[in-house]
């Protein structure tokens, strides 16, 4: 089965939160030296509520669709309800079946949130 | 050229289209024979054992050491020296005569298009030691900076009399192109006569003859699984007067003359450089390896992949114009069979993975020269390269794979 789902599609083409915030409280970078994909998010917190999410970067369709799906599920959550959040959820949230070198790229935007909310 | 039948990979999986053997090469029956022969008959280990299976290993280990000097034109079989691979070879040059040739204020100099493994060793030798690392620009059209339209190679400012090493490979392998080596090296040796000079030949001992005498190099290496030998198993060639001056690479067994509670002296080259027991396997499948290619012929294979890849290059041209760019020299004269791209702002791994789905298996990323990539500020990259197995129909496969990479992407 193809890992080019419409969803994934659908989330890649037309990339939610793909920009960058005008008043963030915290900002990442992180990359994939296996390819080289770079990832930059932000969000900004008020009152331990993910208020605003952005991401902006280069990579492939399936590490585009997870930052975007991702932030998409990480607006208005409370921050400490996404700190338990698994890699393993994530994979769950694509709902595609990856091989270990994709999970790399999917996980590249879990990476980056983790990052910002601890 | 239609020897896909000496391949038994194409019977577990006729359908697949091998197009990354700049990674790795597929090995054929006679290579797999040959060291299914050692294990099942004569595994017993070399230059020791007084009974006949282990003097069998040992000749044979020994003739390939021949056989290699003969491919590569070196002078003497001791000349040879086995290592893992060009990975390993560079790094026995830099452990050995880079720690005692290079110090403060000296210059080691490469090109931005190595692979890291003819880039990473040397960038550290010169900044562990001090010495000046320079690395040699590409020009806009994928070739070396220092060729001057006119034929001439300009060394200024880049060579001097304070250069120790200059390191370059034969063969790009994420542009294709085949550097001029043997005049570069007269260029520099004209400067400064006592640079050492080494070569990477990792992708061109597969696809071209090689004549050290020729190209006037101190040193070359390279790897015996891109040329249809195992994995595990490369070469280094060095001149003798330089290898007999060298400090041995690792201690240990096999390399010695003799070792007292006082003192150890050393076995002379070849041997000095090969500690414990190598890959006899390894060492005696690339010798099958080597015989193979040269059954066929380094020229016809050449030319064979010379034309895939131009009729691959023409072929994704036509089908996809600007869409695609294309890295390497637009002189196909100076290009191997390895053709590289971007295509449109689709991910390299997004490509591969769906023309995995299509039995096509290409390399995305950045090969293994990220300074490059850095260079034409690309992060990655799609490569197809050729060998002896591959058709014209492989190539009309990628670019069927290709517009469903499109029709899916865009």
């Amino acid at each position: 089965m193809s890992i080019y789902a419409d969803l994934i599609l659908d989330h890649y083409k037309n990339p939610r939160n793909n920009k960058m915030l005008e008043d963030p409280t915290s900002t990442v970078d992180v990359n994939n030296p296996l390819c080289g994909d770079k990832l930059h998010m932000e969000l900004s917190e008020k009152d331990g509520v993910v208020e605003h999410i952005g991401f902006t970067g280069d990579g492939c369709a399936i590490s585009i669709a997870s930052a975007s799906m991702l932030t998409e599920y990480a607006k208005g959550k409370n921050v400490s309800e996404l700190v338990d959040l698994s890699g393993q959820d994530v994979i769950g949230l694509l709902g595609i079946e990856l091989t270990p070198n994709r999970m790399k790229c999917a996980l590249l935007s879990w990476e980056a949130l983790i990052k910002l909310i601890q | 050229m239609n020897v896909k039948k000496d391949f038994p990979i194409f019977n577990a999986h006729p359908e697949l289209v091998y197009l990354d053997s700049g990674a790795t090469s597929l090995k054929p029956q006679p290579v797999i024979d040959a060291i299914v022969a050692y294990y099942s008959t004569y595994s017993a280990n070399i230059h020791r054992g007084l009974y006949k299976i282990s003097e069998k290993a040992s000749a044979e280990y020994e003739d390939t050491r021949s056989v290699v000097a003969r491919f590569i034109n070196a002078p003497s079989p001791n000349e040879i020296i086995f290592t893992s691979g060009t990975t390993e070879s560079i790094n026995l040059l830099t452990s050995t005569i880079g720690g005692s040739s290079v110090g403060q204020g000296d210059e080691v100099v490469t090109t931005v298009m190595e692979h890291h493994a003819n880039f990473v060793p040397w960038q550290q030798l010169a900044f562990n030691t001090g010495a000046d690392f320079k690395v040699i620009d590409i020009n806009e059209n994928h070739e070396l900076g220092i060729m001057k339209e006119d034929g001439h190679i300009d060394l200024t400012n880049i060579i001097t009399k304070k250069t120790k090493i200059f390191t370059i490979t034969l063969v790009s392998n994420t542009l294709g192109t085949i550097n001029p080596v043997k005049e570069i090296i007269a260029a520099v040796k004209a400067i400064n006569p006592s640079v050492i000079t080494v070569v990477d030949a990792a992708q061109a001992a597969p696809h071209l003859s090689i004549d050290v005498q020729d190209l006037g190099c101190d040193f070359l290496a390279f790897s015996g699984h891109k040329m249809l030998g195992p994995t595990g198993v490369g070469v280094l060639w060095g001149r003798k007067q330089l290898l007999d001056s060298m400090p041995p690479y690792q201690l240990g067994g096999d390399m010695i003359n003799e070792v007292s509670l006082e003192k150890t002296t050393y076995a002379k080259t070849p041997h000095k450089f090969e500690a414990g027991t190598p890959h006899i396997a390894g060492v005696i499948g690339l010798k099958a390896a080597i015989t193979y290619l040269q059954q066929i012929g380094l020229d016809t294979i050449a030319k064979h992949e010379h034309a895939l890849a131009s009729y691959a290059i023409d072929q994704i041209n036509k089908e996809f114009g600007d869409e695609v760019a294309m890295l390497g020299p637009s002189d196909m004269g100076q290009r191997a069979g390895i053709v590289t791209f971007t295509f449109g702002t689709i991910h390299a791994h997004d490509i591969s993975q769906i023309l995995d789905d299509n039995n096509i298996a290409v390399r995305a990323g950045h090969h293994c020269t990220m300074p490059l990539h850095t260079r034409l500020d690309i992060t990655a990259s799609t490569r197809a390269s050729f060998y002896v197995y591959n058709t014209q129909e492989d190539v009309d496969k990628l670019v069927m794979g290709l517009k469903k990479v499109k029709q899916t992407l865009s």
